[in-house]
């Protein structure tokens, strides 16, 4: 991204200062997933109990945010807004740098992570995991053409039909992701056919937050200002999608909540569970939902700031989603036994507990870290900016910060 | 000389006879135990027809006793299952009837399910079950992804956290794979009763019976005939390969 500064050379030096940082970032996670796979899983918080744990955390945020920030390509390629098409590169860009974060996650999480050739060569049909394994890798070939067609001038009659498909494949890529747990048909928390549709819409609002803060982050670095059309735009849809998750998300659980042979766990989530009633009430209604409506629909024109903020808030709230939604659906027990108290040396009848240890923590932030390296690498190499005509500083303004 | 000659020639033929004679006598036995030993060839697939299950009696299972358990871990080097991180291909699960009060004990394993949910979604298809009914997982192509953990009903399966100490010969086990109860199928392919069963009926229990669910002469499939068992978790509809009685 060239920046707009009146010192290039010290604009240059903080670009490579944050690509070091987070190269670091990401080679630390290597290194703490390199640990795990030395010494074994037992050096993490996950157990036999809750066997999916801080990592599958961060990695499905980013996979589904991931399908998420690409409707704003969509929204200018298949829907003709040209506020939007402007800004579809930037979101095919955060599409890859996401999926390559949430990827590198979940693949150094493994317990054998240098099977991977295995898993890519031994395809079980009826598993939705070997379906994502084909998603996936679509999904990066999808948006790498797509942006191929939005940078090469020669190839943009092509990003319409591409656009579609990027369109259709990020939607098969949440189902596919929702439907990880969607097909589970052993716990209460999971085996619901309103996952699919229920991830899709999440992503909807994680996508957009992604792209609002990888924006601002932009616009701020190369001394520009959103025109108000734009923010407002952006703001109202972020918004809508942050509501319509909420709902979906409440819908959900009220309906599990209805079967008898539901309430319990629901109460254990939602009411009773200790940090789990607090994350989703807490950090995922309250801080994740309302709050960022409060700070977007307010009235009045509402700064870039909040809704920066309001965005963040919207992440905050996701993570606290899936913490509930994959260690709390883990940390309940089965229901092996209806009408008995069960006891067992497995933990049957109790609630599992689970506490992080480093390195999944710092797998996870290895992961966002080699997403942001990606985003800033493919910034700094391509046009990937938004430019509106408006906002876009002189050519010698331009011209002094291109280093 | 052509008289002498014949008279060794018998001679000769009654010592290799009595000698094929002597080893065979000596030999057979022992090619008849290999035989018994190796039920099944190594080569040979698992016989289809045959659906090994496991009855297990709650009402004969003592309240004091892990034989059962302390069998299955010595037979495949499991760790002693006090940490969480512990595999426990079978643990007992302590009972009481929320109504009445009633205390009862039974040990759970993988339940062999004729559905598996471990297998539908193993992505690189470790997870497998053989022709016989037995579900296992092939060391060699588990990725370690612990999807069949989160999709067992029964929470059954077990993740190696750590290396692997105590290895035994008949048992591959692997830091980094997911690992269930085999209903002892190295024994099982050597026409020998799993481990966990001999364990419980030499404690004088008989709380564990094995045999062929298909076979109508079994003793399995008659006391399966005989008075109510049911799987857990019927609802599923996974057909388990495992009954409980008097639960």
């Amino acid at each position: 991204m060239p920046p707009v500064a009146a010192n290039p050379q010290s604009e240059s030096r903080r670009y490579w200062g944050l690509v070091a940082l987070a190269a670091l970032l990401a080679l630390a996670g290597y290194a703490a997933a390199h640990h795990m796979d030395v010494n074994g899983h037992a050096v993490t918080g996950m157990d036999n109990r809750v066997v999916w744990g801080l990592p599958h955390v961060f990695a499905i945020l980013m996979i589904v945010a991931a399908s998420g920030v690409l409707n704003v390509a969509s929204i200018g390629s298949v829907f003709g807004q040209a506020e939007y098409k402007a800004r579809a590169p930037l979101a095919g860009l955060l599409c890859i740098a996401l999926l390559a974060g949430g990827l590198f996650v979940l693949m150094l999480d493994l317990g054998r992570p240098e099977r991977m050739v295995v898993a890519a060569t031994h395809y079980n049909f009826t598993s939705v995991f070997a379906w994502n394994v084909f998603i996936y890798t679509g999904m990066f070939a999808v948006a790498a053409a797509y942006l191929w067609t939005l940078m090469e001038r020669r190839m943009s009659r092509w990003s319409g039909p591409l656009g579609v498909a990027a369109l259709v494949w990020r939607f098969v890529l949440t189902t596919g992701t929702g439907a990880i747990f969607a097909f589970l048909v052993a716990r209460p928390a999971y085996g619901s056919a309103l996952l699919p549709p229920l991830f899709i819409v999440l992503s909807f609002a994680w996508g957009l937050a992604v792209f609002l803060v990888a924006q601002a982050a932009a616009y701020a670095w190369c001394g520009r200002a959103l025109p108000e059309a734009i923010h407002a735009r952006m703001r109202r849809l972020l918004g809508v999608f942050v509501a319509a998750a909420l709902y979906f998300s409440l819908v959900h659980h009220l309906v599990n909540a209805y079967f008898a042979q539901q309430q319990a766990f629901e109460r254990f989530l939602l009411v009773d569970g200790g940090l789990y009633p607090l994350l989703y009430w807490g950090a995922f209604v309250a801080a994740g939902s309302v709050a960022p409506l409060a700070l977007l629909w307010r009235r009045g024109a509402p700064s870039a700031a909040s809704t920066l903020a309001a965005a963040l808030l919207v992440l905050l709230g996701a993570f606290a989603w899936l913490y509930v939604f994959v260690i709390g659906g883990q940390a309940y027990p089965q229901p092996i036994f209806p009408g008995f108290d069960a006891r067992s040396s497995f933990g049957d009848g109790a609630i599992a507990r689970y506490a992080p240890r480093w390195p999944e923590l710092v797998l996870g932030i290895g992961g966002v870290a080699l997403a942001a390296l990606v985003t800033l690498v493919g910034a700094r190499a391509f046009a990937f900016v938004p430019e509106d005509p408006a906002t876009t500083p002189a050519p010698a303004a331009r011209g002094a910060g291109a280093d | 000389m052509t008289d002498r000659r014949d008279d060794v020639d018998a001679g000769r033929r009654q010592f290799v006879g009595w000698g094929v004679a002597m080893a065979g006598a000596t030999l057979a036995p022992g090619v008849m135990l290999f035989d018994l030993a190796h039920g099944r060839a190594p080569e040979a697939p698992a016989p289809r027809g045959v659906r090994w299950g496991m009855l297990v009696d709650a009402t004969r299972c003592a309240p004091d006793c892990n034989a059962c358990i302390v069998a299955c871990a010595k037979e495949h080097g499991l760790p002693d299952g006090k940490r969480s991180t512990d595999a426990q291909w079978i643990r007992k699960v302590e009972l009481k009837d929320l109504r009445s009060g009633r205390a009862l004990g039974a040990p759970v394993m993988c339940q062999h399910c004729a559905k598996p949910p471990c297998v539908d979604v193993c992505p690189t298809g470790a997870s497998f079950k053989r022709a016989d009914g037995i579900v296992l997982v092939d060391r060699h192509t588990c990725i370690g992804c612990r999807y069949c953990m989160l999709a067992c009903p029964y929470q059954a399966r077990s993740f190696v956290h750590e290396p692997v100490v105590n290895p035994q010969p008949d048992v591959p086990r692997g830091k980094g794979c997911v690992e269930s109860c085999t209903l002892c199928v190295h024994r099982i392919d050597r026409d020998r009763a799993p481990a966990c069963v001999e364990a419980c009926a030499a404690a004088g229990h008989r709380a564990l019976v094995f045999g062929d669910l298909n076979d109508p002469g079994s003793e399995i499939a008659k006391r399966v005939a005989s008075y109510a068992t049911a799987p857990l978790r019927p609802g599923l509809g996974l057909d388990p390969g495992v009954r409980y009685h008097g639960i």
